[in-house]
């Protein structure tokens, strides 16, 4: 049931994202050019999830349990530290570069030709890449080092 | 000043909703975030018991164009970046969304959602980094 839910949350997520425009990097690139022609529709796309977003999270709030059964896992970090700060600079460069952000280029891969695969293989690269980093910066050898 | 050739309020807005129904279903019913990064992230550090729901919630992701390929025609599009840029972005933006845990789903529309100061910083970080560079590859190098 958990499982198909997700492919449900999946699927719904990625109609919407095509739907909206946001599997079109030149309409992201156009909500990011401020100083040439404006295309807004980014902004229009945020503000519908946000909408329906705050009331499901102020429902959320009042659960202690999801619908399913687990238990809510809602994020518990608060720190505004370098990472966070670091980690969103690279991301957005690279979302302003090609475009595309997680979602998008996945929603894109399987009908979109060769592009959104090469930047999703990069993508899963970079994440692989902070993997072994994260692992090697936390393990006990370095610490002691 | 605004694009108005390319600007689509109402699609963008009802696509928007679905995205926030979809990120309302799997929060309500699954108890989690929808932020992208995060759940094809956590794939590459399997947890046993952990690897089902991604590997779905990814699978819903792929399909989408083919099952909305059924109802209407795809939405044509244009990427301007070569084969280098894309390696590049790809790469800054697998680093950057694990290292700063999460992005535009996540800390953009559940972050802002739920009101979390600190998406609320990383948004404005990614915005600002993303503003900043289409200005200098559009403006200052292009």
């Amino acid at each position: 049931m958990q499982v198909l839910m997700a492919l449900l949350a999946g699927l719904v997520f990625g109609l919407g994202l095509i739907m909206s425009g946001m599997t079109d990097p030149s309409k992201v690139i156009g909500f990011l050019d401020l100083a040439g022609q404006w295309d807004p529709s980014l902004a229009f796309v945020m503000g519908g999830a946000i909408l329906v977003g705050v009331v499901a999270f102020r429902l959320a709030a009042t659960r202690s349990q999801a619908i399913l059964g687990e238990s809510m896992r809602l994020p518990t970090a608060r720190q505004i530290d370098r990472r966070l700060i670091l980690g969103g600079l690279a991301f957005g460069a690279g979302w302003g570069l090609a475009g595309y952000c997680p979602g998008p280029a996945l929603a894109s891969l399987v009908t979109g030709g060769s592009k959104p695969l090469i930047f999703t293989i990069a993508m899963l690269a970079g994440m692989v890449i902070f993997e072994i980093h994260d692992r090697f910066s936390r393990s006990p050898a370095k610490k002691a080092a | 000043m605004i694009d108005w050739a390319h600007f689509t309020p109402w699609s963008s807005l009802a696509g928007g909703v679905l995205i926030g129904i979809a990120t309302a279903l799997f929060l309500l019913f699954n108890g989690r975030i929808a932020g992208i990064s995060g759940i094809l992230g956590g794939l590459l550090r399997p947890v046993a018991g952990d690897i089902g729901w991604r590997m779905a919630f990814v699978s819903g992701l792929l399909i989408a164009s083919l099952v909305y390929g059924l109802a209407a025609t795809l939405p044509t599009v244009h990427i301007d970046a070569d084969m280098t840029t894309l390696v590049v972005a790809g790469l800054l933006v697998g680093v950057g969304t694990r290292y700063g845990s999460g992005c535009t789903s996540g800390h953009g529309v559940c972050g802002l959602s739920r009101l979390s100061p600190r998406s609320m910083v990383a948004t404005a970080t990614f915005m600002l980094a993303g503003f900043v560079t289409v200005f200098i590859v559009r403006h200052l190098i292009g």
